[in-house]
């Protein structure tokens, strides 16, 4: 009972509280791309969190790492790498497109254009099935066919 | 066609139910090193017990060895240490690295708790642990003769996993000797 | 005692679950009509069970009967009354029972509102919906019942409820989240009623469109209310964060989008009907492999489940005799359905199949990005990340296409129109919506970005669109204006809920490029000047709550030097849990919040304060607001009675 208690409580993180550093930045710019470089990048040992959001121990170390490599003048795919190097891809949100990832990146695409083809075919098919006979009477036979089912719905 | 077509949602829908089964089984938190198979980090530490002594990377070779990560602030690390302390007493080659601790703190709790370690080096910063790709104590490395990182287990270490440590250091044994 | 007749009632039920997805449908095959006509009374009496058994796990937390170990593990004696009520669902096993009693619930609706359905494929659809709830009562009872009992140590006190979960937004969202997902159970049912009794039909449409309506607009609501809790709650000031959990409930509304659209289509013109089916099909599917991703633990997610593996398998062998047994039974029925009349490239049809296919393949895209880093890890490739870069990426692109094509499609004629009557329809509204985008942009501090400003422009172009189409509908009347007022229920909730669209596109556009954050450290007296405004900070105040200790920041805003309000963020240390929460103080507006949220102290008197400024942020849910009432209006449309009450009419002739 006690293992069961205590299995629900770590279910929760224990604080859910914004992670602020308060980083004084040397200009607006390195500001912006920290923002963005730390919402980017996965905090490993949290649940589902990026480091900017995280209040983890590990998460406010590598919000430190992102801020002093960007302090130094380090650019974007450094820093990225940087973490790469140490904590895998896992860590990156934004997975690099490679043949791993290419069902990922471009399936949608493929599905979309499959998908367009798909209503290309069906309105010229049913178009093909309309211009067999004249318009009205198909319509009147249509609506015959209707009121019949209808009809049937009711009478059951 | 079309009869073929309609199936086509069922199929998917069994692959994917598939790959859901498969999940069950997967732990989506356990994470391996990405460090796996490259060379220890480079690092310049001064030992724990030997304050002015200056160890590298290069102390590290030589044996197949084990390197922890510990703190005194890490509970599960207090968990595992007698643990360590019986796997020295068998031959066990292990290293320590003090992860982001007080120096006086840590040698205070190796006298009380005994060290289990042939070297710890004081990492007070956590430079060495970021470098490792360390996300929490404790976390255990299996290194070969090089210097190479052969494995890590995050989480304490006791008989069971000992026995998935003990196989890769065995395998590295049995591949240095071929 | 009250705890265990919850048990009983919950096994009664599951009882006449199994009778009820059995008797009438073997009455409906065979053509007995006394079989059939039980389907009513069952219906009936399994609400009343379920709605017994809520109401005595209630009474368990409103008497702090700390003997259930659910009650123990989700409340506390210091926490307020309501919350002890609303904690019944802040857990795994509570949930399921008020998804449970919600499903009950649309059952007994379905047997109260369809008396002018045919017998048997009323006797169907309750069929279908009792072997719904047969497969989850057995699921609440065999792996996560809420009655389960600490005994015989009684723990003296609760471990209290989530302070996350302790606030207005988590009393209402899952309720609303629930009533969407499992609404769609009822669209389902209709369709799996309609394959088996073979009839799929525009009548099988127009009874199933109310219900998907309802259900749809409950599931907007649901997300919209999360988005907002989670925005105001957490303390980051975002407000979605493409998480599974989330993702888990976008997935069945972008396919119940579809699902209306489609209803629509299949119900005016007779086609796509198996298509219709298998969006229905689809609908409720993805609802319950949320339910499976939420709670077993195979993805991980800022706000899951107690992840318990025996509880994932359950779901699985769920989820595998409903949907795949649904789509075989799709796969052998559909082929016998045949359309009923044509159309051309250039019609309503086409453009609400584009829609469907559209959705389709945003749905699909969640679901892939959902779903990649546990296929990849299954395949043993490695372990990776997909996250919010990634669904921008794709979702942002697709739904700029949704909005053209809604556009087109709210003025593209059924059946056939002419390329050139659909350009002298489509000219105006474009130059318009270009002109009123290009004023906006031109109001805009700055060049927002290439995709913002598409999203704008959209945003009129869907207005203008949907103003144009009104327009046609009145201008050949004699008094336009009258005729305004007299367009059916069902149109207006469509305008109202494209309207939504258009204000959720602004909303996200905007919030998206010109919102500013500042991490700043603050003594009091400290000032720093943030989006036009001054914020002085006076120092932390010591607050106690009913269970929880607060430090209470506070913080004047000045503008122009004069004082404009007061801001109170907070940092509370819930006593029972010993958690911290960040509690953000907002200053709402229509066209801007302000958002305060306090951090750590930094040794001192100094605190680190976080300063957002999230201009439109309002509209996402406002947008949300607007497509949920669209989406009853439309359900409500009185067009349903009338034809209903005209079927009995001419039946009983």
């Amino acid at each position: 009972m006690k293992h069961l208690l205590l299995s629900l409580l770590l279910l929760w993180p224990l604080s859910v509280t914004a992670a602020i550093d308060a980083y004084e930045f040397s200009d607006p710019v390195t500001e912006a791309r920290f923002q963005e470089l730390t919402a980017e990048l996965r905090c490993p040992k949290c649940q589902n969190n990026n480091i900017a959001d995280s209040n983890s121990p590990i998460a406010s170390d590598l919000r430190r790492e992102v801020y002093l490599m960007l302090e130094a003048g380090a650019t974007d795919q450094e820093v990225v790498n940087f973490m790469v190097d140490r904590y895998g891809e896992f860590v990156l949100y934004r997975p690099r497109v490679n043949e791993m990832t290419w069902l990922l990146w471009y399936g949608p695409f493929g599905l979309l254009a499959v998908g367009l083809v798909v209503v290309l075919l069906v309105s010229r098919n049913r178009r093909r099935r309309q211009s067999a006979g004249p318009q009205r009477e198909l319509d009147a036979r249509e609506r015959e066919r209707l009121n019949k089912l209808l009809q049937q719905d009711k009478d059951t | 066609m079309r009869r073929v077509l309609l199936f086509l949602p069922l199929a998917i829908f069994l692959g994917l139910g598939f790959f859901l089964w498969r999940g069950l089984s997967i732990d989506p938190t356990e994470l391996p090193s990405a460090r796996l198979n490259q060379p220890f980090p480079a690092f310049e530490l001064a030992s724990l017990t030997e304050p002015d002594r200056i160890l590298t990377e290069q102390d590290l070779k030589g044996a197949p060895a084990l390197v922890n990560v510990w703190a005194t602030w890490c509970p599960t690390c207090k968990e595992e240490h007698a643990y360590l302390n019986q796997l020295a007493r068998e031959g066990v080659t292990i290293y320590g690295i003090n992860y982001k601790d007080e120096p006086v703190k840590a040698r205070a709790w190796l006298d009380r708790y005994l060290d289990p370690y042939v070297a710890s080096v004081v990492d007070e910063e956590g430079r060495l642990g970021l470098d490792l790709g360390v996300y929490g104590a404790p976390e255990t490395y299996v290194i070969d003769a090089d210097g190479v990182i052969r494995y890590r287990h995050v989480g304490a270490v006791d008989a069971r996993v000992w026995q998935d440590l003990k196989a890769v250091m065995d395998a590295i044994a049995t591949g240095d000797r071929s | 005692m009250i705890p265990e007749l919850g048990e009983y009632a919950l096994i009664l039920s599951l009882c006449l679950s199994v009778l009820l997805a059995i008797v009438p449908l073997v009455g409906a095959t065979t053509g007995n009509a006394l079989w059939c006509s039980y389907a009513r009374p069952l219906a009936s009496a399994i609400f009343a069970f379920v709605l017994f058994s809520f109401l005595c796990l209630s009474w368990a937390f409103l008497h702090n009967d700390f003997s259930v170990a659910y009650v123990a593990n989700n409340s506390n004696t210091a926490l307020p009354w309501y919350y002890r009520l609303s904690a019944v669902w802040g857990g795994h096993e509570g949930s399921l029972l008020l998804w449970l009693l919600i499903l009950a619930g649309w059952i007994v609706a379905v047997a109260v509102k369809s008396r002018n359905l045919p017998q048997d494929i009323l006797a169907r659809v309750l069929a279908v919906m009792g072997m719904i709830s047969t497969g989850f009562l057995m699921f609440v009872l065999f792996t996560s019942s809420p009655f389960e009992r600490y005994l015989p140590q009684v723990p003296q006190e609760g471990a209290d409820l989530n302070p996350l979960l302790q606030d207005f937004g988590l009393i209402v969202h899952p309720p609303m989240l629930y009533m969407g997902y499992v609404g769609f159970s009822v669209a389902f049912a209709f369709a799996i009623a309609a394959l088996l009794s073979g009839r799929l039909d525009a009548a099988w449409a127009r009874w199933s469109r109310p219900w998907t309506n309802i259900a749809w607009a409950f599931l907007t609501l649901g997300i919209a209310l999360g988005s907002w809790w989670a925005y105001y709650e957490l303390g980051w000031g975002g407000w979605w964060f493409w998480d599974p959990v989330e993702n888990a409930s976008l997935m069945p509304w972008l396919i119940g989008t579809a699902l209306v659209h489609s209803l629509a289509v299949t119900e005016k013109r007779g086609v796509f009907k198996s298509w219709t089916v298998l969006l229905a099909i689809f609908a409720f599917s993805l609802s319950l492999l949320g339910t499976f991703l939420v709670r077993s633990g195979v993805l991980t997610s800022v706000h899951a489940f107690a992840s318990d593996p025996e509880r994932g398998f359950f779901i699985l062998v769920l989820l595998a005799l409903s949907i795949g047994g649904s789509l075989l039974l799709y796969a052998i029925k559909a082929s016998h359905v045949k359309s009923e009349s044509s159309f051309s490239l250039l019609s309503r049809e086409s453009f609400l199949l584009i829609n469907n296919v559209l959705l389709t393949v945003i749905c699909a895209t969640v679901l892939l990005g959902t779903l990649y880093p546990l296929l990849i890890d299954a395949l043993n490739l490695g372990k990776l990340s997909v996250g919010p870069p990634y669904f921008n990426a794709l979702f942002v692109p697709l739904s700029a296409l949704l909005a053209l094509s809604l556009g087109v499609g709210t003025l593209v004629r059924w059946k056939q129109t002419s390329a050139t009557l659909l350009l002298s329809q489509l000219w105006l509204p474009a130059l318009a919506a270009l002109l009123a985008g290009g004023v906006t942009l031109a109001l805009l501090p700055q060049w927002p970005g290439i995709w913002a400003a598409i999203g704008l422009l959209l945003a009129w172009w869907v207005v203008f669109a949907g103003l144009r189409d009104l327009f046609n509908r009145v201008r050949h009347k004699r008094q336009p204006l009258a005729a305004m007022f007299q367009q059916s229920r069902a149109y207006y909730g469509m305008v109202l809920a494209h309207v939504g669209v258009a204000v959720l596109a602004v909303g996200i556009a905007l919030v998206s490029t010109f919102s500013e954050q500042s991490d700043l450290r603050m003594e009091p007296g400290d000032s720093r000047t943030f989006g036009g405004y001054e914020f002085v900070f006076d120092g932390i105040r010591k607050v106690d709550g009913p269970n929880f200790h607060s430090d209470t920041g506070v913080i004047r805003v000045l503008r122009d030097g004069e004082l404009y309000t007061e801001m109170y963020p907070e940092k509370r240390l819930y006593n029972a849990r010993g958690m911290v929460m960040t509690e953000a103080a907002i200053d709402p507006g229509l066209f801007r919040d302000l958002y305060v949220a306090l951090g750590e102290p930094l040794g001192g008197d100094a605190w680190a304060v976080r300063v957002q400024y999230k201009p439109f942020v309002r509209w996402l849910w406002l947008g949300g607001l607007l497509m949920t009432v669209g989406g009853i209006l439309a359900a409500t449309d009185p067009r349903y009675r009338r034809q209903a009450k005209r079927e009995t009419a001419s039946a009983a002739a």
